[in-house]
């Protein structure tokens, strides 16, 4: 089933009779590709105006007019970004939690997988109930919260980890795809003696690497996204901190100056400090640049491995 | 292979104990290797739900379990009647109906433009551009909607250059409570509208190609095609969608809402999740908190239910 799924994805069928095309049909045609470039060109924009506004220099920036690229060239707003406000410190963390927290997930969601995919285990059932009820109800912010407490997770690096270390969703699409594998190769590992961990490790687990390469990915997304956690556990220590939660501060702190002032003068007491680098503008579009650049690079490469998991994920279950 | 199944279930069940056992130390190895999670959901997932008990109590942090004073139902009762808590019902109510008509609209409007577009090559640039922002985290997005519509955003810009607004009396969009259900509802179009058409662009493609040979042979242009064979074609995705989508009516999101609320916004912007955040964490009334996150959990597992059977009932894929 869910192998039948992926190929939908690529198909494009239809559309091979290019003779007849009336000149209704190249009016359509224009308005539609006419729309779709507006579409991108909004999609688009903000990011290209941000990273140009993280490139320019900050007093030139307060001026306006900046839009696709920057007037007046710097790396200054970087350079500051990385050096005083500890986000390089930040930048460690959130690759840790997300390469830990990657592997953590993948690995203990396919073995969860692959234990309720063996219709023989006794368990089975039960497992498979126990985890998919979870996805129905939760206990709730302030319970949450007591329970990480009590366990004394509050300020550590573990609270990134341990409370999300299997997804339901996840262990619905590997179980889906432990399914589709031949059944004779497992029988074959089995009848060479090899027992249940071996044959999940030895077999398995290579065998699943489509599917678990997309499971990494949207954990990855996810953890390198994570703010609230951060927020709720530790912020009160700045050593756990992400990029995520350092760029939220920032908001945050322009919600409230704006809260403060009038549309009038805007930024008006920005730049505080000595020098007069930067302003909250530059810092924020910087940041925001940083928080978001990992993603950008690497999504258009594996932009088909998302949808085939949104496939997947979102047909079979 | 899914015969046997029912059969391991009904021995298990038959309640042959020495049996079950047995095979129960036969395979210590899957036991093990599912075990301990068992255990991890069972602290992590279902043991909070103990912490529901925080609603009918007065709470007081420093006190044990059974010291604790039990006063029923009287903190539903104050939320009922708390002006703040009807008004964050409200938004949440009014945020989710935006969010559910606005996203089907403009996911199956998009859908149904790319899925006309004939060059492959131009169809892929714009899939992959509009499905970019999902990735992008919300204090990201919420970063650039911020900059957006600042005084000094391009919004801003756009509007005084076509004189709709003044130099220097620039609107500070966020700062108006009235607009925040627009800006919510534009910047979660924003980020997920291309992400949506995906399931309705693979609902496209199982379309029999030779129903749009058929209307092309009565004369029906590219409008009345997309009316008569593409939209009728993905219906019942539509219809699951939707009744599915119900069920998340008291999912308003929390993100997009606590990241753009301030203070002046902030009796438009207030939805549940931010309520039990401030009531619950800032001010230390946990269990006005816990009594409002349970109303939500209970509300939605309804609704969650209901709409799961209404969708086996039209007959189509359900939840799982």
């Amino acid at each position: 089933m869910a192998t039948a799924v992926t190929t939908t994805t690529a198909a494009k069928p239809r559309k091979q009779s290019r003779i007849s095309s009336s000149r209704g049909d190249r009016i359509f045609d224009i308005c539609n590709s006419i729309f779709l470039i507006l579409l991108m060109v909004i999609t688009l924009y903000p990011f290209v105006n941000t990273a140009a506004v993280s490139f320019n220099q900050a007093s030139d920036t307060i001026r306006g007019g900046i839009y696709l690229w920057p007037r007046m060239f710097t790396w200054d707003n970087y350079a500051y970004v990385f050096k005083e406000a500890g986000v390089f410190h930040a930048t460690l963390i959130s690759v840790l939690r997300s390469v830990i927290g990657t592997v953590v997930t993948v690995f203990c969601s396919a073995m969860v997988a692959y234990t309720i995919s063996r219709q023989d285990f006794v368990l089975r059932k039960f497992v498979t109930i126990a985890f998919i009820l979870t996805m129905y109800f939760n206990g709730g912010l302030i319970p949450n919260f007591l329970l990480i407490r009590e366990l004394g997770l509050l300020g550590t690096f573990s609270v990134y980890i341990i409370p999300g270390i299997i997804g339901v969703f996840n262990l619905i699409i590997i179980r889906s795809f432990i399914d589709g594998l031949p059944e004779s190769i497992l029988e074959s590992a089995r009848i060479d003696g090899a027992g249940d961990f071996t044959t999940f490790m030895k077999i398995v687990l290579p065998l699943c690497v489509p599917v678990l390469a997309t499971v990494a990915l949207f954990t990855a997304v996810y953890q390198w996204n994570s703010w609230f956690d951060v927020f709720l556990y530790n912020s009160s220590f700045q050593e756990l901190s992400t990029l995520q939660y350092e760029l939220q501060k920032i908001l945050q702190n322009s919600n409230a100056s704006m809260s403060a002032r009038t549309a009038g003068d805007a930024f008006a007491n920005a730049g505080n400090d000595a020098a007069n680098a930067v302003t909250p503008m530059s810092v924020r579009a910087t940041m925001t640049i940083v928080a978001s650049l990992p993603i950008i690079m690497v999504y258009p490469f594996l932009q088909k491995y998302f949808v085939k998991g949104m496939m997947v994920g979102g047909v079979k279950g | 292979m899914e015969n046997a199944q029912p059969t391991t279930a009904a021995k298990a069940l038959s309640g042959k104990p020495a049996g079950f056992f047995a095979k129960l130390a036969r395979q210590r190895a899957l036991v093990l290797m599912s075990v301990p999670f068992i255990i991890w959901l069972f602290i992590f997932k279902y043991l909070p739900l103990w912490g529901w008990t925080i609603a009918f109590q007065k709470f007081k942090p420093a006190k044990g379990f059974f010291d604790q004073q039990w006063v029923g139902f009287e903190h539903f009762a104050f939320l009922f009647q708390d002006e703040r808590f009807l008004r964050v019902l409200r938004n949440t109510l009014a945020m989710s109906a935006i969010n559910l008509v606005l996203g089907f609209v403009t996911a199956i409007v998009l859908a149904l433009l790319l899925n006309e577009v004939r060059q492959v090559y131009f169809k892929r640039v714009v899939q992959t551009v509009s499905y970019l922002p999902h990735f992008i985290s919300w204090v990201v997005a919420a970063s650039i909607v911020q900059s957006t519509l600042s005084p000094d955003g391009i919004i801003n810009e756009l509007l005084s250059w076509l004189g709709w607004v003044d130099k220097g009396n620039e609107i500070l969009f966020l700062g108006v409570g009235e607009y925040f259900w627009g800006i919510f509802g534009a910047s979660s179009v924003w980020k997920d509208v291309g992400w949506n058409t995906i399931v309705y662009l693979a609902a496209m493609t199982m379309i029999d190609p030779s129903q749009y040979e058929a209307a092309k042979m009565d004369g029906a242009n590219r409008l009345e095609r997309i009316w008569y064979v593409t939209l009728p074609g993905i219906k019942p995705v539509v219809i699951v969608l939707l009744i599915m989508q119900i069920g998340h009516l008291l999912e308003a999101g929390f993100e997009p809402q606590y990241l753009l609320g301030n203070g002046m916004n902030v009796d438009y912007s207030e939805v549940i999740d931010i309520f039990v955040l401030k009531y619950g964490i800032a001010q230390g009334n946990f269990s006005l908190s816990v009594a409002a996150g349970m109303f939500k959990t209970v509300v939605s597992f309804i609704l969650l239910f209901a709409a799961n059977h209404l969708a086996k009932r039209m007959g189509e894929s359900r939840l799982f």
